[in-house]
């Protein structure tokens, strides 16, 4: 356990100083693919301990970047109408836009508005006991529907082209490197808060019922337990998550549209957690930095060939370490434990 | 004891051996990567910090490629990347520019926006590329404009579009709406009818085109009979198509784009519904485009655009005849092709006349030119960074050819806004 903790330490230093190795470039990849791993906490939460799987958690992560993209987007605009509202024949700004003006409030809709619609769907469908293959499907139409709304009402939503060209943030210009080594860090910081948040709630009582609820939710539901508020609670936090990853993602890569919170990128959320080892938190988050990494990598340098690789990488990983990255580590250690004990037996058959 | 030890205890099971080596090999390849990367790019930024003019040192200078070569584009844009890779050939083989080799950088946008911005960035920033060639769709180019804007790049855009849009970094070498749209809809009111059926798929194109559209027929006695999206890759028409019996409209305008057209043509010509009852216009189906759909389907409907493959122009024969040759015989050429390969080559006019690939002073140079494209004389407007262009309208052959009905007989200078245009008022401010 020591080693561990000493692991993460590390693990997390290394991220907080990577402004002074990486190249700027560089730096906004990993600072992109650290919003998607704290996506990855989540979905290790609802999917590795509570064994929920939600194939929607883009709606989630595309409302709290929206939220926070609305911010810029007015912020860009300087006073005037939005560029695309002009175009799609809006003469005024629509009610609904106007707090977001306040960056206050767009940050608070952020982690709000994801937590409060999957409260919604989640207490709706867990209260009547909708789960596994059925609930993962609901999850997909609830994707959907929030993208083909988001195409449909261009003149609120900028339509397929999503929201992109902003100029600033806190007037802060967005474009500069400080703003971004900034963001970086408040990236990084976010997921190291998070991640410490989910250890310690699933090392806890709460984490046990959890991993009880996932083994056999009836059971817990006979010992007096009632899985449907910690399922709900546990669903509403990592939505609240991936709202968070939403909002740090547009401000770094400024940009977001309705195809980044489709079918696509939904499932691409769950590979992350399943590459990593759906049951580590740690093991998540490697997961997300491995699979993207490996996504920019190969497709730089094999433009024509990357898919066939990343798909080759990924059947690899899930027919050989069916528990992810994080398996891999576990049965390492299993295999030293194993040794210490037969060297202990071994100790102790010497002495008697 | 110890010696027992080392014998029982640590011996692995080969099963545990193959994991072993495969995170050895993922983490290596992870790892590997992301730091080699970081460690080239650092060497690089160092060489390109002591010849000072970075991306442009010794005797090549690099370009930028970012077309989506898989995904649901790569079927329209890898012959963009065709076009451009030989019109960069052909530069080189007449002596390159400034006595320079072009080297073209080519990256995967993946029909994926926010990874148009990301390879945008990787080629601004790291391969420091005198101009970038690229895009497609209205989505990638919004996600490329801040990018480009932001590191001062330079992006040449093939492909027509909307409109609405002028960054002083990037050149739009496709038809705004004022030399596409807006002509086209003139012309059928003169020609084909006054009422008009809109259709389209479910994005911005569309919806932007038909408002336009609206906006001109209630100034030019036309009348919207019916409108009508569906989804991107929908293919189940019937109940539009009993619509459009329903009304009988003069004109289908058809903005569908990719496979939604095989369905909807498929299923209109099902229907009974021939070209002499309903004219289709459609603006995104090109000659790649018919290939793909079957010109059986698709003769006597029509499309307007500013190049076909038939178009009489000696500069034309020898670019249909050089990609051909390079890419094979059944390969076709079509408008975003044409605007792709032109667009390489009015870069290189630029530079030429600059004598800089200085993105300040390339855009000033390219005010005003004029070149001699395979669609005809082609001019840099200045002030939008648009293209002057003739317009042309085709009626689709049984050979999967245009036959032009009608062009514009001069280049119509580029409107992006269409604030020459007072029924387009309320469409931009």
């Amino acid at each position: 356990m020591v080693n561990k903790r000493w692991g993460y330490w590390l693990f997390f230093a290394a991220l907080f100083l990577a402004p002074f190795y990486l190249t700027e470039f560089r730096l906004s990849l990993l600072g992109k693919f650290l919003c998607f791993a704290i996506v990855a906490v989540g979905i290790s939460l609802i999917w590795g301990y509570t064994g929920i799987l939600s194939l929607g958690h883009g709606v989630y992560f595309g409302l709290g970047a929206y939220c926070m993209a609305m911010y810029l987007k007015l912020e860009a605009s300087r006073g005037h109408l939005p560029d695309f509202m002009e175009w799609s024949g809006v003469r005024e700004l629509p009610w609904f836009w106007k707090p977001f003006a306040h960056p206050m409030v767009a940050i608070a809709a952020a982690i709000a508005l994801p937590t409060l619609l999957a409260a919604l769907l989640s207490y709706l469908t867990f209260k009547n006991r909708i789960k596994g293959v059925y609930f993962s499907l609901l999850s997909q139409a609830v994707v959907v529907v929030f993208v083909t709304l988001f195409i449909g009402k261009q003149e609120w939503t900028g339509g397929t082209n999503g929201l992109t060209n902003f100029s600033t943030v806190f007037g802060f210009s967005l474009s500069s490197p400080l703003t971004q080594i900034v963001l970086y860090w408040l990236t990084t910081a976010c997921l190291a808060l998070i991640f410490v948040a989910a250890r310690r709630l699933t090392s806890g009582r709460l984490g046990k019922v959890l991993i009880a609820i996932r083994d056999a939710e009836n059971r817990v539901r006979f010992l007096g337990f009632n899985p449907t508020v910690y399922k709900v609670f546990v669903y509403s936090l990592s939505a609240a998550f991936a709202g968070v990853a939403g909002a740090l993602f547009v401000l770094q890569v400024g940009l977001i549209s309705p195809e980044m919170m489709g079918i696509i990128p939904s499932i691409e959320m769950v590979l992350w957690a399943a590459v990593g080892g759906r049951q580590s938190l740690m093991g998540a988050i490697i997961g997300a930095i491995v699979m993207n990494t490996a996504k920019s990598f190969l497709s730089e340098n094999y433009p024509d060939l990357w898919l066939l690789l990343l798909g080759a990488l990924f059947v690899v990983v899930v027919l050989l370490v069916p528990k992810g990255l994080a398996g891999i580590y576990e049965s390492l250690v299993a295999v030293r434990i194993k040794a210490k004990r037969g060297h202990e037996r071994e100790a102790r058959v010497d002495v008697s | 004891m110890f010696q027992m030890n080392r014998g029982k205890g640590v011996r692995m099971k080969p099963a545990f051996m193959w994991k072993l080596w495969l995170l050895l090999c993922v983490s290596v390849f992870a790892l590997g990567g992301c730091a080699a990367s970081s460690a080239v790019d650092q060497a690089k930024n160092e060489n390109q910090n002591d010849s000072s003019s970075a991306g442009k040192e010794g005797d090549v200078v690099k370009v930028g490629i970012l077309h989506s070569l898989s995904g649901t584009m790569a079927i329209s844009e890898v012959s963009l990347r065709d076009a451009e890779l030989m019109a960069i050939e052909e530069i080189n083989a007449s002596g390159g520019l400034l006595s320079k080799k072009i080297e073209p950088v080519v990256e995967d946008g993946a029909s994926d926006w926010p990874t148009f911005a990301e390879k945008a960035k990787k080629l601004l920033q790291k391969d420091q590329v005198a101009a970038i060639f690229g895009g497609w769709t209205s989505a990638s180019r919004k996600a490329m404009l801040p990018v480009v804007e932001q590191n001062h790049g330079l992006l040449w855009y093939p492909v027509q579009y909307e409109g609405m849009e002028s960054s002083p970094n990037i050149f739009y070498t496709g038809a705004t709406t004022n030399q596409q749209i807006v002509p086209a809809v003139s012309w059928l009111l003169k020609n084909r009818g006054k009422t008009f059926f809109l259709l389209g798929s479910d994005y911005v194109f569309p919806r932007t085109a038909n408002k336009i559209i609206k906006a001109q027929l209630k100034a030019e006695g036309g009348q919207v009979v019916g409108e009508e999206y569906t989804p991107l890759g929908h293919t189940d028409y019937s109940t539009i198509i009993s619509k459009i019996k329903q009304v009988k409209p003069a004109v289908v305008f058809n903005t569908l784009n990719g496979d939604s057209n095989v369905a909807f043509f498929k299923q209109l010509k099902d229907a009974g519904i021939t070209p002499k009852d309903v004219t289709v216009m459609s603006v995104s189906i090109a000659e790649e485009e018919i290939r793909g759909i079957g010109p059986d389907v698709l003769a006597g409907h029509l499309a307007v655009w500013n190049y076909f493959q038939t178009t009489d122009t000696p500069e034309n024969k020898a670019f249909v005849q050089k990609y051909k040759e390079k890419y094979g015989q059944d390969r076709v050429t079509d408008d975003p092709i044409e605007a792709a390969y032109t667009a390489v080559h009015l870069w290189a006019e630029a530079v030429k006349k600059a004598g800089s690939f200085d993105v300040d002073q390339v855009k000033k140079a390219a005010a005003g030119l004029e070149y001699k494209a395979p669609e005809g004389t082609v001019k840099i407007d200045g002030e939008t960074q648009h293209l002057w262009k003739t317009v042309r309208i085709g009626e689709i052959q049984a050979d999967g050819q245009f036959k032009e009905l009608w062009n514009s007989g001069q280049p119509v200078k580029p409107d992006p806004y269409l604030k020459s245009y007072p029924w387009a008022k309320g469409l931009s401010e």
